[in-house]
């Protein structure tokens, strides 16, 4: 069993190796064909003479042909060198890894939330159709998918930052004057715990938890549907009928016949979820000033500042790689049908 | 002749009958309509000049002169969402119809033949679907400069593997049928088995899904114009508007970011609702 | 009158759905003793699945008990609490379903779902809970049963997973057993085993069964008294060899008649008021002279889908002209590939079809379309309901051959045409404005027909036309085919599982197993006197009806 899911970890990192190479040298030439010369926008300023703005290009290798610089970039990618983020002054690996932290831990409590409610209504919804709570579980689904998350992330702050006061100054993972906690993973809730540091950890977790609602809002919808819509599947099938022919318990039927089989498209669904609030990391983090990798990008992105750009789409392609790989082994556990050899 | 008239008046009052068991669609209808008409009546709906400053006015709250209150410049918030309700429905409308026709040729071809091309387009697919598409559309955008029809073309590129894979997945389901090698023996070539077969039985649950992606695709592109790309201030959009407004939400001018926020809403609902409705009355089974 | 095991009074049941409260049982009285077998037939909307899930309560939320009760071993159990059924269900009386591979569980193995039965009804010992599921198993007669005990229901066949079902259900000894529909959607010869096992298991332990089956040949092989269905009603029932003898309600009559016995021929099936003609049929086909070529001749046709084996491997045969040939062979035997390659829809890999002396094989079927024979070869499919367009009415599938063979326009020549084809299937008029959802499954088949012959074409290749029909649907259909042989000398080749069908439509047929020929020769010949060994327990399995054949189960 454990041989098989290792196996299949392996093929499916190997299969994903040629598509990992289409993202660099496609982030590559996108990048650049894009308008701007970052030669003319790093010089010291329009006055720049032309000669200094020659020797950036050269000292840039911008004055190679595009195949040679592509070649040169790919070497460096593979040595781990992504370049050097124009705008900060720092290796971009080294800005990524401060950051990345940042990101995953909004990204994964905001999954958390999202499936802590979602499942639960998805299944009260299907379990009673047609009634008031279906009514309202999927008004919200609806409602759900309606609003951006720039603007509930903004209404968020309005209702709980402007008029409760619940909420912290809606800018960073830490209030300006608090001190972070030690780098040990990056993830403040885990280093401050690990530091013993309650009052840090809570500090940390007001200022997270407004952020990460506004993304679980945004996937709640989409996942609280598919629960609802694949237990309702579930519970009309034949299998289901035989557990009640069968006399097995009702919470044993709902539980270990109805989700089991119901969570097996959800968790499909995850995937694709976890990927969308990746896309939608760049809104949210632009909304909380988060100093995530996503705001990064963008930042780099308006100042025609490739190599962070180029960085990033490479790092979404690869968590997108993992999380692919992630969800298929669950898969294969949870569905015998998946051959696991 | 007379079997048209006959099929076109039972269709007719399966409509009327659709809507009036289910109000929310006829709603959802109506508010859809209404969004065009103001969007095409924008001149001389909107009250004040939508991009025209005045300083004296900046950030006044809702009131009777200005029903949604004015911006940071003064400007008049709903004449603005009006405007903004053009350039909005134009980019998802060519967005969404470039890649639903392009989405559904290939789809339906890949879906009809199988093979190993249709295994190296779904896969494709697939992973495409599964990338941040949001990211993605962010780098198109920024490649192919920061332009409304760019917007479209990044807008139209996501859209289109959700069109393929559904065309994909509704032909093959259809392509064993009987009526489909029926056809065949009734001297159809494969070809017209895809175009007038196949096709035509899939476009109506397709256009459910325009519907839906309608709403997908002005969400989007509003989230591009919030992040700098694409439309760019002072024209009225409603992504640039919220963006515009953020600034003051921790001051509680809410209504910057509220306004355009809820024309937003209300248009995505919309679409959507209509979306829902449009899957009943398309079900020929549902028809009696 | 010894004390009843089940009884059910006056059962109504009505469901509510889109278009109000629809009632489906209008007051059943059935009652059956302790080790008694008890048969409910009838065709399809009789309600005799629904009479079985209301005695189990196991209807859907749509679905309510309205009037009457259910009495289990003398107790009312209409209105029992969850609770109380729950006890009851699995344990005391238990059900088995058709299409037996999706009533299990798929991701649970075969052991977890017996021990589930078996904890649910607290009979299990921890220590041996794998002893007990390997007992079952073994009662049940699964080959190698230590292996399938972690198997999955999707490595399993579908008898197999019927015996698993099975095993399930007997596992904490019920007094009464339901069967609706066990073998429909099994092979032939699967049916068989599994019948007698059921059989066996009843015996052996002496239970009560209900066996609820639209087959009437398989309802009096197996049962000592049968309740006849029809539209929510029981309109007869009594004991089995008595009832089917001598059958008292018109209904009954008709069913009897339609169920082909071993010496039915088409004439009998159906009375003279529902055929057309009542004609005796001649089976003889049209002389022609001797240098007439056939009109079909398949000579070492191969067919591979890639795979280790050939889907159909080095397949000839001959239909003369006018003729009628019957294919018949199990899931897998590839008659299916076979009439599509006739059809000239996919491409043999090898060998040659030749159609009226002329080799249809050169063409690829890509092109096919353009040849002049395409209409010559039409084609009638087996499901009715996925063989029609859902977005044409009966009147445009009807005429869209008319349209891309023949060219013709919306006008009068196009609808004389299609209301020709239509009155050769016996298609009333006023059904062609329908759409396929509008129409019964015997009338989608008609559609099917029309659609197939009109464009005249010379050989219709029919698909299992009327496996998915009812009995008396099914009498009608195949008198109106043999009655377009006879009056139009249209060749037919009819694919089946069913010899006893087959027989009674050709002159000759051709026994297929796994893609070879296996016998072959004139239908009567290999009907009495079958020489392969397959086409013996082909012949044995199939249920045709018999009320004199009656088996195991009476003698429990």
């Amino acid at each position: 069993m454990l041989a098989g899911i290792l196996r299949r970890v392996g093929r499916r990192l190997l299969a994903s190796i040629p598509a990992l190479f289409g993202v660099v040298v496609v982030t590559f030439v996108l990048m650049r064909v894009l308008p701007g010369d970052p030669a003319v926008f790093f010089s010291s300023g329009p006055s720049a003479g032309k000669e200094e703005i020659e020797e950036l290009r050269r000292s840039m290798g911008l004055d190679r042909p595009i195949p040679v610089q592509l070649v040169r970039y790919l070497g460096e990618v593979a040595t781990g060198n992504l370049g050097r983020s124009m705008t900060t002054g720092q290796p971009v690996v080294v800005d990524m890894t401060r950051r990345l932290p940042a990101s995953l831990e909004l990204t994964c409590t905001a999954l958390f939330i999202a499936l802590l409610f979602s499942i639960p209504l998805g299944v009260a919804a299907a379990l009673r159709p047609g009634t008031a709570i279906d009514h309202i579980v999927r008004m919200l689904c609806t409602l759900g998918v309606c609003v951006p998350t720039f603007v509930s992330g903004l209404l968020l702050i309005y209702a709980f930052y402007y008029l409760l006061g619940w909420a912290p100054d809606p800018t960073g993972r830490i209030d300006i004057f608090a001190s972070a906690p030690p780098d040990i993973t990056g993830f403040f809730l885990i280093d401050f715990a690990l530091k013993g540091d309650w009052e840090g950890w809570w500090a940390a977790f007001s200022q997270l938890l407004l952020p990460a609602c506004t993304m679980a809002l945004f996937v709640l919808a989409p996942l609280a549907r598919m629960t609802r819509a694949s237990m309702l599947a579930v519970l009309g099938s034949d299998f289901i009928r035989t557990a009640h022919a069968m006399g097995l318990s009702r919470l044993r039927i709902i539980v270990a016949y109805a989700l089991r089989n119901a969570l097996l498209p959800v968790l499909t669904i995850t995937g694709i979820v976890f990927s969308t609030m990746l896309g939608a990391n760049v809104l949210v983090e632009k909304v909380f000033s988060w100093p995530g990798v996503a705001s990064y990008a963008l930042d780099a992105l308006l100042a025609s500042d490739y190599a962070p750009v180029q960085a990033f789409v490479l790092l979404m392609a690869m968590i997108f790689v993992m999380v692919n790989v992630t969800i298929d082994v669950l898969y294969g556990i949870a569905d015998p049908r998946v051959s696991v050899a | 002749m007379s079997d048209l008239a006959l099929n076109s008046s039972s269709t007719g009052r399966h409509i009327a009958y659709v809507l009036r068991s289910n109000p929310v669609t006829a709603l959802a209808a109506t508010g859809t309509l209404m969004l065009v008409l103001i969007a095409i009546l924008a001149p001389v709906l909107a009250p004040y000049d939508p991009v025209a400053s005045n300083v004296p006015q900046a950030l006044q709250p809702p009131s009777w002169a200005h029903l949604a209150g004015t911006d940071q410049l003064g400007r008049d918030i709903l004449s603005r969402i009006i405007w903004a309700a053009r350039i909005d429905l134009m980019i998802a409308v060519s967005a969404v119809s470039l890649s639903f026709v392009a989405g559904a040729v290939i789809g339906g071809f890949c879906g009809y033949r199988g093979g190993r091309l249709d295994r190296w387009v779904g896969r494709f697919v697939d992973v495409l679907m599964a990338f941040p598409l949001f990211v993605l559309a962010m780098a198109l955008v920024a490649a192919l400069g920061n332009r409304v029809e760019n917007i479209v073309i990044a807008t139209a590129v996501i859209n289109l593997p959700f069109y393929i894979r559904f065309a994909r997945a509704e032909v093959n389901v259809r392509r064993n049928a009987g009526w489909v090698e029926a056809a065949r023996a009734c001297g159809d070539s494969h070809l017209s088995v895809v175009l007038r077969v196949l096709l035509p039985n899939v476009l109506p649950a397709m256009a459910v899904q325009i519907s839906l992606n309608l709403g997908w695709a002005i969400l989007n592109a509003a989230g591009l114009s919030f992040i700098g790309l694409g439309v760019t201030a002072p024209t009225p959009e409603w992504g640039i508007m919220v963006a515009e407004g953020a600034r003051f939400i921790t001051t509680g001018k809410w209504w910057l970011v509220a306004m355009p926020g809820l024309a937003l809403m209300l248009t995505v609902l919309c679409f959507n609702l209509l979306g829902d409705g449009l899957r009943d009355i398309l079900d020929p089974r549902m028809r009696t | 009158m010894t004390a009843q095991l089940l009884q059910v009074e006056n059962l109504q049941v009505a469901f509510s759905t889109r278009h109000g409260t629809v009632t489906a049982l209008h007051g059943i009285d059935i009652a059956l003793a302790a080790g008694e077998t008890l048969g409910v037939v009838g065709e399809s909307g009789s309600g005799k699945s629904v009479t079985s899930l209301a005695v189990m309560r196991l209807l859907d939320r749509a679905g309510k008990i309205t009037g009457g009760r259910v009495l289990f071993e003398g107790r009312d159990i209409t209105h029992a609490g969850h609770a109380d059924l729950r006890r009851l269900r699995g344990s005391a009386l238990s059900m088995i379903f058709q299409n037996p591979r999706a009533a299990l569980n798929p991701i649970r193995t075969v052991e977890q779902q017996i021990v589930d039965v078996l904890a649910a009804h607290g009979r299990l010992s921890r220590a041996n809970a794998r002893a007990q599921a390997l007992d079952l198993l073994r009662a049940v007669l699964i080959r190698d049963p230590e292996a399938r005990l972690g198997a999955y229901p999707h490595e399993l066949s579908g008898g197999m997973c019927q015996r698993v079902m099975i095993a399930m259900a007997i596992a904490c000894e019920p007094v009464l057993l339901i069967a609706d529909e066990p073998t429909t959607g099994l092979d032939v010869t699967t049916q068989q085993t599994v019948m007698e096992l059921l059989a066996r298991i009843k015996a052996e332990r002496g239970m009560a069964m209900i066996l609820i089956t639209h087959d009437l040949g398989l309802a009096a092989r197996w049962c000592d008294r049968i309740a006849v269905m029809e539209s929510g009603r029981v309109v007869e029932q009594g004991e089995t060899v008595a009832l089917f003898e001598a059958p008292a309600h018109p209904y009954t009559r008709r069913l009897v008649a339609a169920s082909p016995t071993r010496r039915s021929t088409l004439a009998d099936l159906a009375p003279p008021g529902l055929a057309r003609d009542a004609a005796p049929v001649v089976t003889v086909p049209r002389e022609h002279g001797p240098g007439t070529p056939p009109l079909l001749e398949l000579v070492n046709v191969v067919k591979s889908f890639g795979g280790p084996t050939r889907a159909v491997d080095d397949v000839s045969f001959k239909i003369p002209q006018g003729g009628a040939l019957g294919l018949v062979g199990e899931s897998g035997s590839g008659k299916s590939t076979l009439s599509r390659l006739i059809c000239r829809l996919i491409d043999p890999d090898d060998g040659d079809i030749v159609f009226d002396g002329e080799s249809i094989a050169r063409v690829p079927a890509r092109e096919f379309h353009q040849s002049p024979r395409r209409r010559d070869i039409q084609i009638v499919f087996q499901d009715p309901n996925d063989s029609l367009n859902p977005r044409h009415t009966a009147f445009d599938s009807i005429a869209y051959p008319l349209r891309r063979l023949e060219g013709l326009r919306d006008g009068a020549a196009l609808q004389t045409r299609v209301r020709e084809a239509a009155a050769r299937a016996g298609l009333p008029m006023d059904l062609l404005q329908r759409f396929p959802h509008q129409l019964s499954g015997g009338q989608k088949a008609r559609v099917g027909i029309a659609r197939a012959v009109a464009p005249r074409p010379r050989l219709l290749v029919l698909d299992e036309p009327t496996a998915a029909l009812d009995v008396s649907v099914q009498a009608v259909i195949l008198q109106l085919l043999d009655r377009l042989r006879r009056e139009d000398g249209i060749g037919l080749l009819f694919v089946s599982h069913d010899l006893n069908v087959v027989r009674m439509l050709c002159d000759d047929l051709v026994v297929l197993q796994a893609g070879r020929v296996v016998e072959a020769g004139r239908s009567q010949q290999v009907f009495q006197r079958p020489q392969a060994d397959y086409t013996r327990t082909l012949l044995e399995a199939v249920p045709y009806f018999d009320p004199q054949r009656t088996e195991l189960l009476k003698t429990a």
